[in-house]
């Protein structure tokens, strides 16, 4: 058996390894394990590929020790909460190494081509090339924007910290100053003064401090048909490499004006969806370099990203066009705020705590806010308190709750909250009107029960934790301010429901300290 | 059967086995499946490293070995972050 036939067989023992990881990943017990094969099949095709030619190891090397490092770093650095932000930016380095990889391929086919040692490339290598540079470049720059969202640099009015003006400006100015320079390095043309125009509008757009423009949708359908067209044109002229990268530059248009009015509870959906992108575009470059484990692997990753998106938009009964397209925000029959709260009732650390010593069954419902707060600790610390006094506790999960799929249930896995103690909204909502007290740190549309009642909100028909039902409603939150979806919610003044204005982490603590007097 | 053919029918039933094996993953777990399956992604390292240690045309080299330092990021940086979140799912 020859090296090729080799390293072949060792890509499919990697791939092999790759479908073992995520078939592990079905159970928390295995996933440790899981996750070391994945590990393993992507140390064996690295291995295979260095041996399998006459490469030369330098840039290798250097490349690999450059990015291992940095990787190495932001994981092991990162906190929980902002886990969002760094997979968010894992996405657009996986994107971005696609488009890198496939416009390397095309580079160093038609300089062969030229030179006469090859005799061209063929039609797959064509089509595969502009598929990888379109979703490549969605993923890159759309994966930016999300990790400036998430990160809260972009897109925002007040004043930045300094390592936020650091990454915002200089990534503008390096989109910029990259485009204009490599225009130069190319020539003057036609061509060249388009890519020159998309990296400028790149620059431009990651600088403003609205999210939305007039005639935002218009731009998003306009700049999908260009970059399908640029791609068709390339296929039918591929020894223009140039237009490889005026495709490239229009995508990368398009993934920052896609992604950039997304935010709140939509990014869940984003991040999936570019999530799914990454791995598709690593599949083009499969078909690019002919190239099966990138194929298989990329493919696995595609359907992951889409079973994700299709997850996240069903928790939100909304469509992925709406999503992607749509508005969120109160519509004209939207109840007034004052209105609907006019019977709202706040209570004290100490009247609650009087409520939890008849208590048997208490559920908490955690959203965004607590990781906002960073109150998951402080939330395990009266969770084990009510415990131990004999009340069972479990909590809620919604699948949009935080800022990606399963945010949630990481934020309490770190604060050491058992998993079977995590339950699905489906599960706790056959169970909730046995629950005497439901409470809810930072969490609002997904338990607003206009979901179910009014056909007309912008949440209709949204599958949300039926908190209601329950015998008492906690409900700890800063002050009366809508969610993402901007309406109000009429859980807050039911009759059944008490308010607990505070900051998630201070209420709780609060909370700890009544228990523990009574 | 060509190898566009080939490569084609590989494509398509590794999605049907994506599909297949992943909507068994649970929701507590989906933040360690995206974190994971985004450091399989990182495969385009294998090209990026066929690419960086054989073109001698200096733009697709310098590219090439961009991109191998950016899917180095993604595969290392992936793996970890999705081992130390795991590490920390435990039951009673």
């Amino acid at each position: 058996m020859g090296i090729p036939q080799l390293t072949n067989v060792v890509y499919l023992v990697a791939a092999v390894l790759f479908i073992l990881d995520l078939k592990m990943l079905a159970h928390p017990r295995t996933a440790v394990r899981g996750n070391f094969l994945g590990a393993l099949g992507m140390l064996l095709a690295i291995a295979a590929t260095l041996i399998s030619g006459r490469l030369e190891w330098t840039y290798v090397i250097l490349g690999v020790a450059i990015g291992s490092a940095i990787g190495a770093v932001a994981a092991l650095r990162v906190k929980m909460t902002s886990m969002p932000e760094l997979v968010g930016l894992f996405n657009g380095f996986g994107g971005g190494a696609s488009v890198l990889v496939a416009g390397s391929a095309l580079i160093a086919t038609f300089s062969a081509v030229e030179a006469g040692t090859v005799s061209g490339g063929d039609l797959q290598m064509k089509i595969a090339t502009v598929a990888s540079g379109i979703i490549g470049s969605v993923t890159f720059f759309g994966s930016y924007v999300a990790f400036g969202k998430l990160a809260e640099f972009l897109y925002v009015k007040w004043k930045l910290y300094p390592w936020q003006r650091a990454v915002k400006y200089g990534f503008s100015l390096l989109v910029a100053a990259g485009g204009v320079a490599f225009t130069a390095s190319l020539g003057i043309s036609p061509h060249s003064l388009v890519l020159m125009a998309s990296a400028v509008v790149i620059a431009g757009l990651l600088l403003l401090k609205r999210e939305r423009f007039p005639g935002m949708n218009a731009v998003k359908v306009t700049l999908s048909i260009a970059a399908i067209l640029l791609g068709v044109l390339m296929v039918m002229d591929p020894s223009n490499s140039l237009l490889f990268w005026v495709l490239v530059g229009a995508a990368g248009v398009l993934g920052v004006v896609l992604t950039m009015s997304i935010g709140g509870a939509d990014m869940p959906v984003v991040i999936a969806l570019l999530n799914s992108y990454s791995g598709l575009a690593a599949a083009a470059t499969g078909f690019v370099i002919n190239n099966n484990v990138l194929i298989i692997a990329g493919s696995l990753v595609g359907a992951s990203g889409l079973i994700l998106t299709n997850i996240m938009c069903k928790a939100m009964n909304r469509s992925l066009p709406n999503v992607l397209f749509g508005v969120m925000g109160p519509t004209e029959d939207t109840p007034d705020a004052d209105e609907v709260y006019r019977t709202v009732k706040s209570a004290s650390a100490d009247e609650i705590a009087m409520i939890l010593e008849t208590a048997q069954n208490v559920v908490i419902v955690p959203g965004y806010g607590m990781a906002v707060a960073q109150a998951q600790h402080a939330v395990r610390d009266f969770a084990n308190l009510l415990e131990a006094r004999g009340i069972n506790v479990d909590y809620a999960i919604h699948p949009v709750a935080g800022r990606m799929p399963g945010h949630m249930n990481v934020l309490l896995a770190e604060a050491d909250v058992p998993y079977d103690k995590l339950k699905e909204m489906d599960e706790v909502n056959t169970t909730l009107e046995t629950v005497d007290v439901a409470i809810v740190v930072g969490a609002n549309d997904v338990v607003n029960p206009v979901a179910r009642t009014d056909p007309n909100s912008p949440i209709a028909g949204m599958p949300i934790i039926d908190v209601d039902k329950s015998r008492t409603v906690v409900v700890i939150k800063r002050s009366l301010s809508p969610g993402f979806a901007g309406i109000p919610n009429p859980l807050f003044a039911l009759d059944n429901t008490l308010m607990f204005f505070n900051d998630g982490k201070k209420a709780i603590n609060e909370l700890i300290t009544a228990v523990k007097e009574l | 059967m060509s190898d566009l053919v080939m490569l084609f029918t590989v494509f398509v039933l590794a999605i049907f086995v994506g599909f297949e094996i992943i909507t068994k993953v649970p929701p507590t777990l989906h933040t360690p499946l995206m974190s994971g399956s985004n450091a399989i992604s990182g495969i385009t390292i294998v090209g990026a490293l066929i690419l960086a240690g054989s073109v001698d045309h200096p733009l697709a080299k310098t590219m090439a070995f961009v991109a191998v330092i950016f899917a180095s990021i993604n595969v290392v940086g992936g793996f970890l972050v999705t081992h130390r979140m795991l590490k920390m799912f435990r039951r009673k």
